[in-house]
């Protein structure tokens, strides 16, 4: 019998979670901010996924263009123009998008995870744990973002993993303390004293209602981590720690910058990639913030 | 009462001071194995030169024997000598750091001027033309790497108009003293100044614009205007000034953002400042630059968290009553 009661729990649980989903997301469609920075998301996405259909690969590697004209603008070598070494600008903008996402999105996974971990555990042990958690969150606040990401990535070496851990080891705390105020008056409802009066484990508490409670907040700050991620990885490759066998769009602007792009006013080779970083960006940004007004609780309570 | 509070800020900073010290040594000396063999990584180094190098750097000794010598030298401001210049690196960030902390000082306040500007300006007509303009602007801006914003100011005004010079700290052919050399100078920081700027400045506007709109629903607004304040009156003598207090944080993490937006945006404009240092000491890698520098920046990012902490103390009354 008791069995059938926790079933038909779980089971109304996860109606009340599908309709909340459903809720946010019609509220979601009404932002127009938030619609046009999915749609623009979508197309880079999009780009990313269809990059061998839309140039190919091995235009990215100087011995096999050596047809192409070198310093060609886009008057003369469509669409982009070309490189010093006669490399399209269209094939690299195009192969790029799938480091800068993979970096954008794969460092703020790691961000989340250590953040959330670090915000959750710290809200929820109060006192000693957690006040030493704080302050360690404290410290990696204080210290300033670019010169820290700087001096691990030149301690690890440039490789695409290293930027991601930089980036991730870097990005953590904003978000791990956004988590543990919310987990703080999490922690003091009615329903997870309930369950604790019942007898539910840390563990348990932690898993079932801490955490269904501070994900949407997660989400929200998540999809806010990933434009400054993709910043950073695009100042981190101009600073030289870019994959030397990977096209990115940072990578793109440092190799414009040193091979002399600005004074051969060869402005198609480090327009576009800026403009991609600026668009994709925004994007998140503005799904960010669409996002944040619907599930972080206290912009809602405002707007009410 | 406010003294425990300032001693309490003032602790917390040391602490953190500490806490970066200590990183640091990590970061250096623990994670990196083998720091003689990184640095010279495929070059042939005898026995001989290697212990004598092992020894130089204060590499011998236990890992505990090591931390002290590093505690003691980094107290006495000792960050060793650069490997490229073989100058102590003390004197090389003294050298540099004027030219940083004038590009960095004139961006962080004007950033802030015009940003807090902006933002005022938006929130006032919440919904109009005007915010609907600022906001996509500022929020553009707010979106694009900082030293790719430098690229196309360059190429514009320096390139294509030559307007200014397109880089360095001074003309050859400049006066060398007096009202001269500052305008030679002043010629030069127009670019770099004008990209911190306007990189930075989106993050005030927006906070600005959001810190007034909530202020704007405060009773003590209904009250002025229901007195029959004129609209720019209870704008600048009610809402800005309470509105303001968020944006004095804002300031202390900017000042850090600039400070390492001046890394890129000073190898762009070659302005021969701690920015373009340390994109130098990265070639190498040029460690112990990297790991003063490291250490400078630090310091001067708690410096200014603290200095905002107590601004906000002394400004807002209910961080002193609590």
């Amino acid at each position: 019998m008791s069995s059938v009661a926790v079933a038909s729990a779980r089971r109304i649980a996860w109606l009340r979670r599908r309709r909340a989903i459903a809720g946010a997301w019609s509220q979601y469609r009404r932002s127009r901010p938030g619609m046009i920075g999915l749609t623009v998301l979508a197309l880079f996405v999009a780009m990313a996924l269809a990059a061998p259909l839309l140039a190919d690969e091995s235009g990215l590697r100087a011995v096999n263009v050596i047809g192409n004209e070198p310093w060609s603008s886009p008057a003369d070598f469509a669409p982009l123009g070309t490189d010093r070494l006669g490399r399209s600008i269209w094939t690299q903008v195009v192969w790029g998008s799938r480091t800068s996402l993979l970096v954008g999105l794969a460092a703020t996974v790691l961000a989340a995870l250590i953040g959330m971990t670090v915000g959750i555990v710290a809200g929820f042990y109060g006192r000693r744990a957690g006040a030493l958690l704080m302050r360690l969150t404290e410290w990696f606040l204080v210290i300033p973002f670019l010169p820290l990401a700087i001096v691990l990535a030149a301690v690890l070496g440039p490789s695409i993993r290293n930027i991601i851990l930089v980036i991730g080891i870097t990005s953590w705390p904003s978000m791990a303390r956004l988590v543990r105020a919310q987990v703080l008056t999490l922690k003091e409802r009615l329903y997870v004293d309930r369950s604790r009066a019942l007898g539910a484990s840390r563990a348990h508490l932690m898993a079932r209602h801490i955490l269904p409670g501070v994900s949407g907040l997660i989400l929200a700050s998540t999809t806010l981590t990933v434009p400054v991620a993709i910043l950073s990885e695009t100042t981190l490759s101009f600073l030289g720690f870019g994959d030397p066998s990977r096209p990115s769009w940072g990578k793109m602007l440092e190799e414009a910058f040193a091979q002399g792009a600005l004074t051969e006013e060869a402005w198609w080779w480090y327009v576009p990639p800026g403009v991609c970083i600026v668009l994709v960006v925004l994007a998140f940004t503005l799904v960010g913030r669409a996002l944040e007004e619907i599930l972080d609780p206290r912009l809602r309570e405002r707007s009410t | 009462m406010s003294t425990r509070i300032v001693l309490g800020k003032l602790l917390g900073s040391l602490a953190t001071l500490a806490f970066v010290v200590v990183f640091n040594f990590f970061l250096f000396r623990v994670v990196e194995q083998d720091p003689v063999a990184n640095l010279f990584r495929g070059r042939n180094l005898s026995d001989a030169q290697r212990d004598e190098l092992t020894r130089e750097f204060g590499l011998d000794g236990s890992k505990l024997e090591q931390f002290w010598s590093y505690i003691q030298q980094t107290v006495g401001l000792n960050f060793g000598r650069s490997y490229v210049t073989n100058q102590p690196v003390i004197e090389e960030i003294a050298d540099k750091a004027p030219a940083t902390i004038a590009l960095v000082g004139v961006s962080a306040v004007l950033s802030a001027v015009f940003g807090i500007l902006i933002g005022v300006l938006a929130a006032w007509r919440r919904g109009s033309k005007r915010d609907y303009a600022a906001t996509t602007l500022t929020m553009t801006t707010y979106s694009m790497p900082d030293f790719w914003l430098g690229m196309l100011l360059l190429t514009l005004f320096a390139v294509v108009l030559g307007w200014f010079p397109v880089g360095g700290i001074s003309d050859p052919n400049a006066p060398d003293a007096g009202i001269g050399k500052l305008l030679d100078h002043g010629e030069h920081l127009v670019l770099p100044a004008l990209t911190l700027t306007v990189a930075y400045l989106g993050e005030y506007a927006l906070v600005m614009r959001s810190s007034l709109i909530e202020t704007m629903r405060e009773d003590y607004l209904v009250l002025a205007r229901a007195k029959g304040l004129r609209d720019t009156l209870v704008r600048n003598r009610h809402a800005v000034p309470n509105a303001l207090l968020p944006v004095v944080t804002l300031a202390a993490i900017n000042f850090g953002l600039v400070l390492s937006g001046a890394i890129a945006v000073e190898t762009i404009f070659s302005w021969p400042g701690l920015g373009l240092a340390t994109y130098e000491a990265l070639q190498g890698p040029d460690l112990p630059m990297l790991q003063g520098l490291f250490l400078v920046f630090s310091a001067s990012v708690i410096l200014f968290n603290l200095l905002a902490d107590l601004v906000y103390v002394a400004l807002d009354p209910r961080v002193r009553v609590s």
